[in-house]
């Protein structure tokens, strides 16, 4: 087990800056994961920490040892592609032992490594076909066999379940979780999925733009973004931003939103978030409230700082165990999740109810949470 | 291949379609018969004997078919002053072709391996310069050729003539290759590198085996090439050393009196048999290659 140091690592390819200084610090056993909109830099972060593209400034160290220029094959790290990189022309047994057979380890060592590895990812009987023989779930069980065959002290995964169907994606999802908590290694997983990242992460890594907007455990990220990209980002729907500003009204504290057109409504907020966030009368302020915050009614269980309000239904989008229920508000379709018995027709003005602990605020200007 | 359903598409039907069908097969035969009369007057020629071409006509099929003029051609016609056929010279050719197509397809792959897939700066300008080499007139590099050549102490040798071969084969295998690599994931060099293979390591155990289609189509290409090259073989090899075709252009020149047409056909079917053998076995690849660009392996 080694963990994985970064310090102010750039890079640049010609003029343009790709990753433009990550630190960021995994522990041994860890399992990281990197998500982040198409063409943030996690592919390049993952090829500097394997290797394969060289870092323009800053360091890397893996297992305390710093690594700027050693070559990929002396870093003890084994990589799933996303595109699998199988060898075409080998057999499933060459593809696994072709590592092997390059640093010269003895035949009887290969086999029994093969062994052990096609029973653990059950391609035993897939030892002696070509990969072009394969269905995708079993090629990317192969490319698997190949990186864990070697025993590496880091796994380095580049969306390696973004080719398969949603089943088998799933199925993948738990082996690997399994897979990890049985060998114990330290994982960087590259995805696009937001459900893959919180099952199976220790830490996510949120990147924008050759940043890391937030490093830190799921729930923390889910529940407690840095900021309005973070808090965008995860979440399926995705969080409700609302503009408004804060006002005073009676004595309390509120955020106004909507208006002119449609009527405002004046969430009001929890004594800790007015502590935060009241004061400067008429401040421009963005409240995020996720789907699951805001519900039929009377339907929950009562709580403290819950605020009720009425807005006709625009659009209901039943999704099985839940409908999702769209109001218009604030110049966009505001998103409620309710069961499904408590779902109305379009059109019928329906009572809301939000629960205002879990409401977060963001500053307008910086993006930044309040 | 959407080729294999063709036969299955609805045809229209009728007189008047009908009709086009057999114009369009008539004229499909007139050309077929067109391209094929001298290979069919070749060989009639050659299986005659000198008596019946004199007395029949050019176009008549041999009445009683021999082939002495084939061994005359092969083990004892005149070339220049030299009287054994010519065997010797087709030896010369093959001694010329598979060392200089087997250089020059291995330097291709490994060329177009690094100029994609081990990139380095300036490697576009590199491929360029190297581009060059296949749009420069043979002609104008005869005299410093014969220079460099004379330089190196094989002028009017084999060898000499095989790295002739070998240098001006180099832009066209480059090309090649380099077009199929560029089809070829990068992810699968990088996996092999962290697989702990080198340049090389990778290159003959990654890397070519995927190339077949590539070396089928390159191979064929510098084999032909070179077979049928008559202007550096006479340039850059003396006498002896001469391949087929530049023989087959003494054994027509060469005359001792009667024009023996016979011997003269069957010598240059002997010469072309090369390339021709190479079309019949592996044309429908070469072709395949050639238009697919990257075939599946
Ligand atoms: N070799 C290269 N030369 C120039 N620019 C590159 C190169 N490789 C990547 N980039 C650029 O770097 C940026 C980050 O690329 P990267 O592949 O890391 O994105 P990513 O986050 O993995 O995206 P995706 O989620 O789509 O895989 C992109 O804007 C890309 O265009
Ligand atoms: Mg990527």
């Amino acid at each position: 087990m080694s963990d994985i140091r970064l310090e102010m690592v750039k890079k640049n390819f010609g003029a343009t800056e790709v990753i433009k200084g990550i630190d960021l610090a995994i522990d041994p056993g860890e399992f990281v994961v990197l998500v982040g909109p198409s063409g943030c830099g996690k592919s390049t972060l993952l090829n500097l920490i394997a290797g394969l593209e060289t870092i323009t400034e800053g360091n890397i160290y893996i297992g305390g040892k710093r690594v700027n220029d050693t070559p990929p094959r002396d870093r003890n790290i084994a990589m799933v592609f996303q595109s699998y990189a199988l060898y075409p022309t080998k057999t499933v047994r060459n593809n696994i032992t072709f590592g092997m057979v390059s640093r010269g380890i003895p035949k009887a060592d290969q086999d029994a490594a093969v062994a052990e590895i096609s029973t653990l990812l059950q391609i035993e009987r897939l030892l002696s076909r070509k990969p072009g023989q394969l269905s995708g779930g079993q090629r990317q069980r192969v490319a698997m066999g190949r990186a864990l065959v070697r025993k590496p002290d880091v796994f380095l995964f580049d969306e390696p379940l973004s080719n398969l169907d949603a089943k088998l994606r799933i199925e993948m999802r738990t082996e690997i979780k399994k897979l990890h908590q049985r060998l114990g290694k330290t994982i960087v997983y590259v995805t696009h999925d937001q459900i893959e990242a919180m099952t199976l992460a220790s830490r996510i890594a949120v990147m924008d733009n050759g940043h890391i907007r937030q490093f830190a455990d799921p729930k923390t990220i889910y529940e407690d973004p840095v900021d309005l990209f973070v808090a965008g980002f995860m979440g399926s729907p995705p969080m409700n931003m609302m503009p408004g500003k804060i006002r005073t009204l009676g004595g309390q504290c509120v955020v106004s939103t909507g208006g002119p057109e449609d009527e405002p409504l004046d969430f009001l907020l929890p004594p800790a978030l007015s502590e935060r966030a009241c004061g400067q009368e008429g401040r421009d302020v963005i409240l995020g409230l996720r789907p699951e915050a805001i519900f039929a009614a009377g339907t929950e269980l009562p709580g403290a700082n819950r605020f009720i309000f009425e807005r006709p239904i625009s659009v209901v989008e039943p999704t099985g165990p839940d409908t999702m229920i769209l109001f218009h508000h604030a110049g966009l379709d505001v998103v409620a999740r309710v069961r499904p018995e408590d779902a109305r027709p379009e059109g019928t003005l329906f009572m809301f109810e939000a629960d205002m602990e879990k409401a977060k605020l963001f500053d307008a200007k910086t993006t930044l949470r309040i | 291949m959407s080729r294999n359903n063709l036969g299955g598409i609805v045809q229209q039907k009728g007189t008047r379609h009908l009709m086009m069908r057999t114009l369009l097969f008539l004229t499909l035969g007139v050309f077929c018969l067109y391209y094929l009369i001298p290979l069919i007057v070749m060989i009639a020629t050659s299986l005659k004997s000198l008596e019946e071409i004199r007395a029949g006509s050019l176009l008549s099929l041999p009445q009683d078919v021999t082939f002495d003029a084939w061994a005359k051609a092969w083990s004892s016609a005149c070339v220049g002053v030299r009287c054994d056929g010519l065997k010797p010279f087709f030896w010369n050719s093959v001694a010329m072709v598979v060392p200089a197509v087997t250089i020059s397809t291995i330097l291709g792959a490994l060329n177009g391996y690094a100029l994609t897939k081990w990139r380095f700066p300036g490697a576009d300008i590199i491929f360029a310069l190297i581009l060059f080499g296949a749009f420069i007139p043979f002609q104008v590099i005869l005299l410093p050729m014969a220079r460099t050549l004379g330089v190196l102490g094989l002028a009017g040798t084999i060898p000499g003539l095989v790295l002739v071969h070998v240098i001006y084969g180099l832009a066209f295998t480059t090309l090649f290759f380099r077009n199929f690599f560029i089809g070829v994931s990068s992810g699968i060099i990088q996996a092999a590198q962290i697989d702990g293979a080198g340049f090389f390591g990778i290159f003959f155990r990654i890397v070519l085996p995927m190339s077949l289609p590539a070396v089928v189509v390159t191979v064929i290409w510098q084999y032909t090439q070179i077979c049928n090259d008559f202007l550096f073989g006479i340039a850059f090899t003396v006498g002896d050393s001469n391949p087929v075709t530049v023989a087959l252009n003494n054994v027509v020149n060469t005359s001792t009196g009667v024009k023996e047409y016979n011997v003269d056909m069957a010598a240059a079917i002997i010469a072309a048999l090369p390339t021709l053998a190479v079309y019949v076995i592996a044309g429908a690849y070469f072709v395949r290659g050639l238009s697919a660009g990257a075939v599946k392996g």
